[in-house]
């Protein structure tokens, strides 16, 4: 980009303007689109289609009046709450209140920066990719520290102190599980471990070796944590503390943490694909740059939300877990697999540096082979209640 | 410091010179899981809960001072709202202090109607008490399943009275109306497909880890501390103590139906916990399924209400009756002085018992626990209050 910014200039459009001033705007621009034409729309249209999947599996339609088939509830929600008055308690901080928003969604926004959408959208491809991303993500807890002590009351309080200790404690096997893959690539740069994979699913880190399937699992565990998801929605369990610490924020900063939360979903995703199952790899079905790179994009895009969804269905079916048990969870169960991984991992790569072809064959074999049995067991609990698949609300 | 008549002190409890103070929250009266208007004011050292004082009166409504002004019959539609859940059964206690009184005795199929509709009224009751409790507890599904089923159950009670949550279908004598033409091939065509259903809820929750280790342990109450504390239904029942209303004071048909009274059992966790008084209610609901399919087989044809006059005048005396509700023994006391206007009427609900309890086990346990503890006893705050 800087190259055809530069032909810009020397064609003469920007006469009499620095060329770093060009060159900041053009950032601040490329940012915006960024921002405002994927990021906000992706968080909002997340939100419509967590209410429609959660829906269906309570037996029941959600929102299907604004719009076709409901899809612009999303926006209809975002004006609402952006028309609506924004109140700082009178006894509030109310320099910290009015600036945790903007500290959770930076956390959120920056991670979009290394987010590898194809081989070439990517606004940065960081040496230190996938590192830059756990610690920007780690922001939020400052925003929601600062959210639950400015409100003054004591229930946000308790969910801000949650949430950190939450998310703080579930860096740990965040972290070692990411590092396995480390390991194995020799590289944080996002783009090279999508490279160092391939398009097929016996090429993906996630069948690689055994120590990798289980890795993935705790990743997962850990980044629903850091989402609070759940069932680690404790910080803002609404049947205990009314919102938890959000409970003070109307208007437009609640919509920022609303959007953060339902954003982070689409992050967490992303950073499982790129890790273990394989980014945005496609065939080499053409030579044409653009179209590949659309098919990229596409793939990366269903793969993640794959994740998303994923993670809907979760929190509809499980409920959520209490702090103590949480921490236990973390500290006495997730901590160990994870060093158990990585120090298996390190031995794995020690013995086999390009990796254990027939071990990652038989592991994608029975990847799949669990697949299927699950689906399985999903069709035969279906058959077995006689539940309604069309369901209408007339009858 | 007072804060709404309670005396509340904040302790100093000093470590090595670190002064730490204890957290005083208010759980107050608009929350969303406090089953109703109840309010407590909660001591905690951080999510350690040292106390949790119930204070309760948000949602009284002088229902029982009302019946002294608008007469024995012009209080039955007030009975709904002692306890809007379970009407049916309130319907039933007043229905029979009232008689007991006039010495009114209730025709056969009369006595079949009450117990049908008391039994689908426990079930929909039920299902209410499990769909919250779990919601409570974080899984927001199976709450929008048991309102599924309750609200086939409000469809059905709708053909038989009229409403679907204050029914009003009882009177004294007998009930208002014979069941509708198609009722019971459609109860037994909603228990057929409303009986598998419970394993799916086993499934999905009785089962599940998470569930379990939420419910498991939390809040035990021993069989003494619950007969002391005076518990009753199915929170007595949990902690092991076999006592149903309809078992051993048997009233109305209870006597002629075969049906067993759920006790708790320690699958998980330990007699008379949080979980001992969720499973019960799971059981209790087949039960109720399986007396009402008794009832349909062993109705007699015949009225369903003795005649009795618009000016009702007991002779003057009092009297006291039980009625298993689905919260448990409710007592309905009323004393005559000869008029058309009961001079004293007094409803003595489970509800209100089991908030007394709250603040004893609610010590040592953490904040998550205190809404799994109101929603395992089944509190309802229309009854705690009246």
């Amino acid at each position: 980009m800087q190259a055809f910014l530069d032909q810009l200039i020397a064609d003469g459009y920007f006469a009499g303007v620095p060329p770093q001033l060009v060159y900041a705007i053009a950032i601040v621009a490329a940012a915006a689109v960024v921002i405002f034409g994927f990021v906000l729309n992706v968080a909002g249209v997340t939100t419509f289609i967590e209410r429609r999947v959660w829906a269906r599996i309570q037996s029941r339609i959600g929102p299907n009046r604004v719009g076709p088939q409901g899809i612009l509830q999303w926006l209809a929600d975002g004006i609402k709450l952006l028309m609506k008055e924004e109140l700082v308690p009178a006894a509030a901080d109310a320099t910290l209140f009015k600036l945790a928003p903007y500290v959770v969604v930076m956390g959120f926004v920056a991670a979009f920066v290394a987010m590898p959408f194809s081989s070439v959208l990517i606004a940065a491809d960081l040496n230190l990719g996938i590192l830059y991303i756990t610690a920007v993500t780690s922001l939020v807890v400052v925003g929601i520290l600062m959210a639950g002590w400015a409100s003054n009351n004591k229930w946000s309080l308790i969910g801000g102190i949650r949430s950190a200790a939450q998310i703080v404690s579930y860096e740990i096997p965040a972290a070692l599980s990411i590092f396995t893959i480390v390991l194995i690539t020799g590289t944080l740069s996002m783009q090279s471990i999508i490279k160092a994979q391939g398009w097929a699913p016996w090429d993906w880190f996630l069948f690689y070796s055994p120590f990798t399937f289980v890795s993935f699992w705790i990743l997962f565990t850990a980044l629903l944590a850091e989402g609070n998801r759940t069932p680690f929605d404790l910080p803002e369990a609404e049947s205990e503390l009314v919102a938890g610490f959000v409970t003070e924020y109307s208007g437009a900063r609640y919509l920022f943490f609303f959007l953060v939360e339902w954003g982070n979903l689409y992050v967490i995703s992303a950073i499982l694909v790129t890790l273990f199952l394989g980014g945005w790899q496609v065939p080499h079905v053409t030579d044409n740059p653009v179209l590949l790179n659309l098919l990229q994009f596409v793939t990366f895009f269903v793969k993640s939300y794959f994740g998303v969804i994923l993670m809907m269905w979760i929190r509809a079916t499980l409920p959520r877990i209490r702090v103590d048990q949480l921490m236990s969870t973390c500290w006495k169960y997730l901590v160990p697999m994870a060093f158990v991984n990585f120090v298996g991992t390190a031995v794995w790569v020690a013995i086999w540096p390009n990796g254990n072809r027939p071990v990652w064959i038989a592991m994608t074999v029975l990847g799949f082979a669990l697949l299927f049995y699950f689906f399985y067991r999903v069709e035969f609990h279906r058959r077995r209640s006689g539940a309604e698949l069309l369901f209408s609300p007339f009858s | 410091m007072s804060l709404a008549g309670f005396e509340v002190e904040v302790e100093q409890v000093g470590q090595q010179g670190l002064e730490t103070e204890e957290m005083t929250l208010n759980m107050g009266p608009q929350h969303p899981s406090t089953h109703g208007v109840l309010r407590f004011v909660v001591k905690a050292d951080g999510e350690v809960m040292r106390q949790a004082i119930p204070d309760v009166g948000y949602l009284h409504r002088s229902i029982e001072k009302i019946a002294e002004k608008v007469g024995w019959h012009g209080f039955m539609p007030y009975t709904d709202r002692v306890d809007y859940v379970a009407a049916m059964f309130c319907n039933q206690g007043w229905g029979m202090v009232s008689e007991r009184l006039g010495d009114i005795a209730v025709p056969k199929r009369g006595e079949y109607c009450r117990v049908i509709a008391a039994e689908l009224n426990r079930i929909a009751s039920h299902l209410l008490s499990v769909g919250t409790m779990v919601l409570d507890i974080g899984a927001i599904t199976p709450f929008f399943h048991a309102f599924r089923e309750r609200e086939k159950i409000n469809d059905l009670i709708e053909q038989l009275c009229g409403a679907r949550l204050t029914y009003n279908y009882m009177r004294i004598g007998g009930v208002a109306w014979d069941l509708p033409p198609d009722f019971i091939e459609k109860v037994t065509a909603f228990l057929d497909r409303f009986e598998p259903m419970l394993a799916e809820y086993h499934d999905l929750i009785s089962v599940n880890k998470l569930y379990v280790e939420r419910c498991a342990g939390v809040a035990v109450i021993s069989p003494e501390e619950a007969v002391n504390y005076n518990l009753v239904g199915p929170n007595l029942r949990a902690s092991g103590v076999r006592y149903d209303v309809r078992r051993d004071e048997p009233y109305s048909v209870y006597p002629e139906l075969e049906f067993d009274v759920p006790v708790g059992a320690a699958e998980h966790g330990v007699l008379g916990d949080s979980y001992a008084r969720y499973a019960i209610r799971i059981r209790e609901m087949k039960e109720s399924a399986r007396i009402l399919r008794q009832c349909f087989r062993q109705m007699p044809d015949g009225p369903v209400i003795t005649k009795v006059p618009r000016k009702f005048k007991p002779p003057a005396g009092d009297a006291y009756i039980r009625v298993e509700s689905a919260r448990g023994d409710m007592g309905w006391y009323a004393v005559s002085d000869g008029t058309e206007y009961p001079y004293r009427c007094k409803v003595r609900t489970g509800s209100f018992a089991a908030m007394a309890i709250i603040d004893k086990v609610s010590q040592g346990l953490m904040l998550a626990d205190l809404v799994t503890v109101i929603a395992s006893l089944d509190i309802v705050a229309p009854e705690v209050d009246r």
